[in-house]
């Protein structure tokens, strides 16, 4: 596929309005097809990501408190130099183009602000607080053994239920 | 990855493995996801999308929100999936031997609490099943985790969405949710928490 084709299309093409409204992120931007098992390699990503995750003691509630209490440099340090790494990565393949390695261009689409963020933001801070663990942590608290986290899980999927349930009363 | 495993010599490699990373390198591969996940096949960074997909899958009922073709983000799931592998992998083969070392004003003031245990990465007195059947556990375990889930998808994304893919691509709305989410845990941790942890 050309890569000047793909972006018209995508606008038209995009009839999934509700996964885009309030959070344009976190979705799949790829126009192909492919077999199942070519989503093995987010498998592969996963599992670096997850053993980072625990080694760096992400997951531990206890430096999520020391964050929070300004004790430790610790997470500071990981989430700020990830996102120097990641803004130096979405720069380059901007500037230079890079295809992906199926040769689709790379969409990027810009955040709307709403006071979701404000609101939910907030009630997220509280949330992260007190399990220690934003969701990517929480799935890997789980694989390190801590079967009880399933119990936050559970209860974060009610959560995100709920706010689909009350999502047109609620302000944005 | 392969530096680190390069830069060091054999004998050493598993016990620097095996010690908690330090930052520098522990951040740099987590901001290393985004542009892994763009160039493999156009996926945005993004966690907490998957519990919507999974209540989209599972039971949209008749909510709105609910209604979108999940199976194309079926990658999320194969991407936690991951994650939860990973944990796994680290927590059987990486074993730190070691307690793990905290602020020492942080485990001062959580003995006063009764929270003794410096063991894992998660405190046995909060995270266990035994504590569920507590108040404190109850509202800790239940509770957090769904203002947790609340809340990510009020704000449209949670760290990975906002702070890391957001901020990496210069998103001022993300800038705005990351500044929120700290500001929510400092209140937390600062002035509600004791009194929780007290209970």
């Amino acid at each position: 596929m050309q890569a000047s084709s793909i972006e018209p299309r995508v606008r038209e093409n995009n009839m999934d309005f509700e996964v885009r409204s309030q959070d344009t992120i976190c979705v799949n931007e790829s126009q192909q097809q492919h077999p199942w098992w070519y989503n093995l390699k987010y498998m592969a990503v996963g599992i670096l990501f997850g053993i980072v995750l625990v080694k760096a003691e992400v997951i531990s509630w206890f430096r999520i408190q020391e964050m929070f209490r300004l004790q430790s440099f610790h997470m500071y340090g990981v989430i700020g130099s990830a996102v120097v790494v990641g803004i130096i990565s979405v720069w380059l393949i901007k500037r230079f183009n890079i295809k992906t390695i199926h040769g689709e261009k790379v969409i990027f689409h810009p955040k709307q602000f709403n006071k979701g963020q404000v609101y939910g933001g907030l009630l997220f801070g509280l949330g992260w607080a007190i399990t220690g663990a934003c969701p990517g942590p929480l799935f890997a608290q789980i694989g390190t053994g801590a079967l009880v986290v399933t119990v936050v899980l559970v209860s974060a999927i009610a959560g995100t239920w709920m706010y689909g349930y009350l999502r047109e009363k609620l302000p944005h | 990855m392969l530096t680190i495993i390069f830069a060091v010599n054999n004998k050493k490699m598993t016990e620097v493995l095996r010690g908690p990373w330090p930052w520098y390198v522990a951040g740099p591969l987590i901001g290393l996801t985004v542009p892994a996940l763009l160039l493999l096949g156009n996926k945005h960074f993004g966690i907490s999308a998957n519990l919507r997909h999974l209540c989209a899958a599972c039971f949209p009922g008749r909510i709105k929100f609910f209604q979108y073709d999940w199976k194309k983000e079926i990658w999320n799931f194969f991407f936690v999936a991951g994650i939860l592998a990973g944990g796994l992998i680290a927590a059987r083969l990486l074993v730190n031997p070691q307690p793990v070392s905290i602020a020492p004003a942080l485990a001062k003031e959580l003995a006063g609490y009764g929270i003794h245990d410096h063991q894992g990465l998660l405190p046995a007195e909060l995270f266990s099943w035994q504590s569920l059947f507590s108040l404190r556990g109850l509202i800790m375990l239940v509770g957090g985790g769904f203002l947790t889930g609340f809340g990510t998808r009020y704000a449209g994304g949670c760290t990975s969405g906002h702070a890391i893919m957001g901020l990496s691509n210069l998103q001022w709305p993300s800038l705005v949710a990351t500044v929120m989410f700290m500001a929510g845990g400092f209140l937390m941790a600062n002035l509600v928490l004791p009194f929780i942890l007290r209970l």
